[in-house]
């Protein structure tokens, strides 16, 4: 792969990411705009949130100041320049982040010092997945206040009166909506694992983000209950930023895994509106091929 | 509730005229601190700036500094219940008209506001270009070197910034009551 192309295509992976709002995500907030009383706080939250992703899109800058934890999944199979392509997912890292389109969001735990340039232990977050096909990478930015309301539940959990089953996954769900309140940058989405171990399924609860919102979950319970989840959450009445409204969520993805005897884990990784998420495919030359 | 536009830092009486619902337009000088700076606020007995009546916004900004003097590019409002350990001692100490984040505050905090008269603003989260816009000039920055970008003392000048009362000082906080209300419909959700 060419070097310099390589990093112009990582540049626009990430650099898009961070400012234009995918449009099926774009597409769901105005959708709830629509639902939303126009004399409403809720109304006027998610009209300066549309307005928001416009100017994002238009000028090219971070839709969201908090430019979020950097993950990368990159697949492909296992050649040389792999290791070319981390490399230069922190090289355009350091470039955005001195241009202002990512925020300085790594700092050293012990010392509460700032490293100033995205790059740290475990930061950015490189995985790599042996893939049979040409190279694609995966990226997410997920902000601070979505991460600090993530949470799991290991069933069954006699406070909520959830049992091994989908209604008790049911229940921790509209508990961990319950729980965000506004802090998650409300009206968010809910990745899930259901099953797994306490690293895995947090880590696949995660990955169910990179589904459209207006997709369908090949397993047809699991659809259902997406959608029942989706309709209950919204008449919580927490509303965008927990100011009140009807839109408390705009997506549930559930993702199952197998599980542990003794372990039913319910991971729930919760991303705000500003979900922002691109995969791309790249060619020989280190061209973007297509986005994904 | 009503709209009104207010000046940063803010007078006693116009504090208490602010009622839980009303829509303000804010101007005037208002200073960012988020995590590691409240912790130092708490901490401190002195502070280099005066923030009597001023804003305080839970903001870590995106900023860079071109031909030697700070542009902002973004500058929405981070998660403020994670302040709560030190803004009660923080209101009480520096007296700040306001406190400005997302998703509010708890019962430490709005018992300071209502014993020293002090008001949180919500504003939207995300929404960090719009917010940005409002803000005309960046006139100072305190602990940048310790804290870093994000998590400095930026003193900001901006106009017309679109917030929203949700804590007054009067002790109402609709987080408490959608809190509240929130919990009945969970509970009626998972009841059986």
């Amino acid at each position: 792969m060419h070097k310099t192309r390589l990093l112009t295509s990582m540049i626009t992976l990430i650099q898009r990411a961070a400012t234009e709002l995918p449009q099926d995500v774009t597409n769901t907030i105005h959708t709830a705009l629509l639902a939303e009383d126009p004399n409403s706080t809720s109304y006027h939250t998610l009209n300066l949130i549309k307005e928001n992703i416009t100017i994002a899109r238009k000028d090219k800058l971070p839709i969201c100041q908090d430019t979020g934890m950097i993950m990368a999944v990159i697949k492909s199979r296992p050649e040389p320049d792999l290791l070319d392509i981390e490399d230069t997912i922190k090289e355009a890292i350091k470039a955005l982040t001195k241009e202002g389109i990512l925020r300085q969001n790594c700092v050293d735990t012990l010392s509460g010092k700032n490293t100033g340039d995205n790059i740290g232990i475990n930061v950015p977050q490189i995985l790599f997945c042996p893939w049979d096909g040409p190279p694609q990478v995966y990226l997410m930015l997920k902000g601070g206040g979505s991460e600090n309301v993530s949470t799991q539940y290991n069933l069954p959990n006699i406070s909520l009166k959830a049992d091994r089953n989908l209604d008790g996954v049911r229940r921790c769900l509209l508990d961990a909506v319950f729980c965000a309140q506004g802090d998650g940058c409300a009206p968010g989405i809910l990745g899930v694992c259901i099953g797994g171990d306490r690293a895995s399924g947090y880590l696949y609860a995660k990955q169910q983000l990179f589904r459209r919102l207006d997709d369908t979950n090949p397993i047809e319970e699991l659809g259902t209950l997406e959608k029942a989840v989706l309709d209950q959450a919204n008449t919580l009445g927490i509303g965008p930023m927990g100011l009140g409204g009807k839109t408390t969520l705009l997506g549930v993805k559930i993702g199952i895994a197998h599980r542990h005897p003794a372990c039913y884990l319910v991971s729930v990784s919760y991303s705000c509106w500003a979900t922002r998420r691109y995969a791309i495919e790249i060619n020989k030359k280190g061209d973007i091929e297509r986005w994904l | 509730m009503a709209i009104k536009h207010i000046t940063s830092p803010l007078e006693g009486d116009i504090i208490k005229d602010l009622r839980v619902g009303d829509k303000i337009f804010l101007s005037g000088k208002i200073l960012t601190a988020r995590d590691q700076m409240h912790k130092y606020l708490a901490s401190k007995i002195d502070l280099p700036i005066d923030i009597r009546g001023c804003v305080i916004y839970h903001c870590g900004p995106v900023i860079v500094k071109e031909k030697g003097s700070w542009r902002i590019i973004a500058a929405g409002p981070t998660t403020s219940i994670r302040e709560e350990p030190f803004e009660a001692t923080t209101i009480e100490r520096f007296q700040p008209g306001a406190i400005m984040g997302k998703g509010g505050m708890g019962e430490s905090t709005l018992k300071a506001m209502e014993r020293h008269g002090c008001v949180y603003l919500s504003v939207t989260g995300g929404a960090a270009l719009s917010l940005a816009r409002c803000i005309k000039r960046v006139e100072d920055v305190y602990m940048l070197e310790e804290f870093g970008q994000p998590e400095a003392m930026w003193v900001l000048f901006v106009e017309d910034l679109p917030a929203l009362v949700s804590m007054d000082a009067h002790g109402r906080s609709i987080h408490k009551e959608i809190k509240r209300t929130s919990s009945k419909k969970l509970h009626d959700l998972i009841k059986s």
